[in-house]
């Protein structure tokens, strides 16, 4: 049986500058799946060129496919078909997420009108029910508000609302809870913790907080500069993160405790994608990095059944962080 | 919202005020009207009694009261030069004008909204960048220059239309070409921004992201926030129905407002003149206050404010 998504060799370019550089990644029914990497690494654009959301003057070109079927080039109708009725998303920022001059009943009923077969009043009684289920109280009164009536998290709650209104088998939460206080935060990925168990969704869950992955997901994927550099179910990857950026980050995180960081506690930036280095993007920040990691940039490869790296010196860092741990 | 609304048209009258006042002063202290009606050449006599006899030696403050004083009892007084009362010497100008800027603001409308808006939608395509050269053309070209070219080419060239005059239907038509061109112009650059500002906005990718077909995401999601700006200066467009002609009517020998406000300034007519810019004002202002009902209507953030405030 395919994979629910498999993406590969995924390339997006703005203005001839390539910004995702071959993106190979895989997502199971009902997996929940983490994405993280420094700001600029190509989390977003992953999802929204996948979906079509991308303005005109992207240049996609690769493979997405959807249970086996290409969604890539597939003509507008069968991607708004794709889009919130197989797969849906939502984004960061709860303040214009929503049309500010519609009602929440407009905005959730279009999305129940387009992919669930349902008429008159069945329709607006399934709203009512999702608005419920995500914990908007008093609903049936709150449907003919519009968007500025409600808090951030009221928002975001009602962007999963609208997200589960057509039964999607995935759901790309785009850092949910950036733009959140920290409370609303952990009421809002309780609640979508709670609503991917019960309906067996799939989730990709795109984070600048290591924490927040390693809590709300089965496996995470590390970005940077547009590709994957490390893929690894959490646990191991938090436990024994193999590739050199990972590790960076990783031993940049707080203790568990320890109050939230962001995560730019690698010495240096992300290269400029307009000026990407030869050879491994990481090279100029990389403590390992060789004369052959300048060459030709090292591809995603498997280390073991469920993990890959893409790092030249895989081994020697593994052994190095080893060495790190043993001391 | 009645507080809202409250605050505006105080706000409004207070504009009238100021308008009229601005006018007043400025048209008391640039000349001599008693000079400008008779003639350099009138006997002194002749000129003190002229000044005399429309309170034109009473101290400016005192003419000022006295002015407001009968606006209040809905007299606008009378016209300098042959005693008629000035409404009415304005009042039967502004058919002409009307017939001349009511169809030019349909045609505005009508050309450039769905100009902007399909430049927006087309954003860099060959049609974008021809809308915008003659938006930036209509924006830039002063009316008068627009209006001798048409003459030149219709008029002149073709002999299709004629150059001036009101005698046929056949006359407007320059003259409402003239207006509508450069209106369109502006309403054009004007949408097409207001079109992209809003299609750049999250949740226009929120509607995509949920499967909203395109065509519905432009005329459900983008078009409703759109219209919020557009509104603005279609609101602005009303406000010059009466006069926003002068030029046109003056290069076209048009009858209307404005060449009775031309004429009535070169005279130091000041009742005219008066009267005509309050009535301006007054346009100007009910076309503002209907813009701020407009804005409640379509943006509930709005609404919501003023129920509040
Ligand atoms: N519409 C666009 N036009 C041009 N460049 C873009 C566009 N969208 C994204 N980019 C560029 O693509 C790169 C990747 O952006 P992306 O938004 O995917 O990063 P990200 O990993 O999601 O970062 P963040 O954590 O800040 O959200 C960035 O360099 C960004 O400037
Ligand atoms: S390939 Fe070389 S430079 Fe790149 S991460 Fe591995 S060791 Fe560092
Ligand atoms: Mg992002």
């Amino acid at each position: 049986m395919p994979p629910l998504v498999s993406i590969r060799d995924f390339r997006v370019a703005f203005g001839g500058v390539p910004v995702l550089r071959g993106v190979d990644l895989a997502l199971g029914k009902g997996e929940a799946l983490g994405l993280v990497g420094e700001s600029g690494s190509g989390k977003s654009v992953t999802w929204l060129a996948a979906l079509g959301l991308l303005p005109r003057h992207a240049q996609v070109s690769g493979s997405v496919r959807l249970e086996g079927r290409e969604i890539l080039g597939a003509p507008a109708a069968e991607l708004d078909h794709v889009r919130g009725g197989r797969v849906a998303m939502i984004f960061q920022d709860p303040a214009s997420a929503l049309n500010p001059v519609l009602t929440i009943r407009k905005q959730l009923c279009e999305a129940l009108a387009l992919h669930r077969d349902l008429q008159g009043n069945a329709v607006k009684a399934e709203a009512r029910r999702l608005l419920d289920l995500v914990g908007i109280p008093d609903a049936g009164r709150r449907l003919e508000a519009y968007p500025h009536e409600f808090s951030g998290g009221q928002v975001q709650r009602i962007m999963i609302a609208m997200a589960l209104a057509g039964n999607p088998d995935l759901l790309i939460a785009d850092e949910p809870t950036t733009a959140l206080d920290a409370t609303i935060q952990a009421q809002i990925l309780e609640l979508l913790s709670t609503v991917r168990r019960e309906l067996g969704m799939a989730m990709v869950l795109i984070s600048h907080d290591l924490g927040v992955v390693a809590e709300n997901c089965d496996r995470v994927a590390v970005m940077y500069a547009g590709r994957i550099v490390e893929e690894a179910p959490s646990n191991q990857l938090f436990a024994d993160p193999v590739h050199p950026y990972a590790q960076g980050l990783i031993g940049a995180l707080p203790p568990l405790d320890g109050p939230r960081r962001r995560l730019t506690a690698i010495p240096g930036t992300v290269p400029d994608p307009a000026k990407m280095p030869d050879g491994c993007a990481f090279a100029p920040r990389c403590t390992l990095a060789a004369e052959p990691c300048r060459l030709a940039a090292p591809t995603l490869a498997a280390i073991a059944n469920d993990r890959s790296v893409a790092c030249i010196r895989a081994e020697a860092s593994r052994r190095a962080l080893l060495g790190i741990a043993a001391e | 919202m009645g507080r809202y609304f409250a605050i505006r048209i105080g706000r409004a009258a207070l504009t009238i005020v100021l308008v009229v006042t601005f006018a007043f002063v400025v048209l008391r202290l640039s000349g001599d009207p008693a000079l400008m009606i008779l003639g350099p050449e009138a006997p002194p006599e002749v000129l003190a009694a002229f000044r005399k006899a429309w309170g034109l030696d009473d101290p400016i403050w005192f003419q000022y009261l006295d002015y407001f004083g009968a606006i209040a009892k809905g007299e606008l007084g009378r016209s300098m030069r042959d005693g008629r009362p000035a409404i009415e010497l304005v009042l039967e100008r502004i058919p002409a004008t009307l017939a001349l800027t009511l169809p030019a603001f349909a045609f505005k409308v009508a050309l450039g909204v769905p100009a902007g808006i399909y430049a927006a939608l087309h954003r860099g395509s060959g049609i974008d960048r021809a809308v915008m050269m003659m938006a930036v053309a209509g924006f830039t070209v002063p009316s008068f220059v627009l209006a001798l070219l048409l003459v030149l080419v219709f008029a002149v060239q073709l002999g299709w239309l004629p150059s001036g005059g009101q005698d046929s239907w056949r006359h407007a038509i320059l003259p409402i070409a003239t207006l509508s061109l450069g209106g369109a112009a502006v309403l054009a650059r004007f949408t097409r921004s207001a079109m992209l500002e809003v299609l750049g906005q999250p949740y226009i990718r929120t509607a995509s992201a949920k499967g909203v077909p395109w065509r519905k995401v432009v005329t459900s999601h983008a078009l409703p926030n759109a219209a919020i700006p557009t509104v603005t200066i279609l609101g602005f467009m009303v406000g010059t129905l009466i006069a926003g002609a002068v030029v046109v009517e003056s290069v076209f020998s048009w009858p209307g407002v404005g060449r009775l406000l031309v004429v009535a300034v070169a005279n130091r007519d000041l009742a005219v003149v008066q009267c005509i810019l309050l009535l301006v004002a007054m346009t100007m202002v009910t076309s503002n206050l209907i813009v701020d009902f407009l804005y409640g209507f379509l943006d509930p953030r709005l609404r919501a404010k003023g129920a509040h405030a």
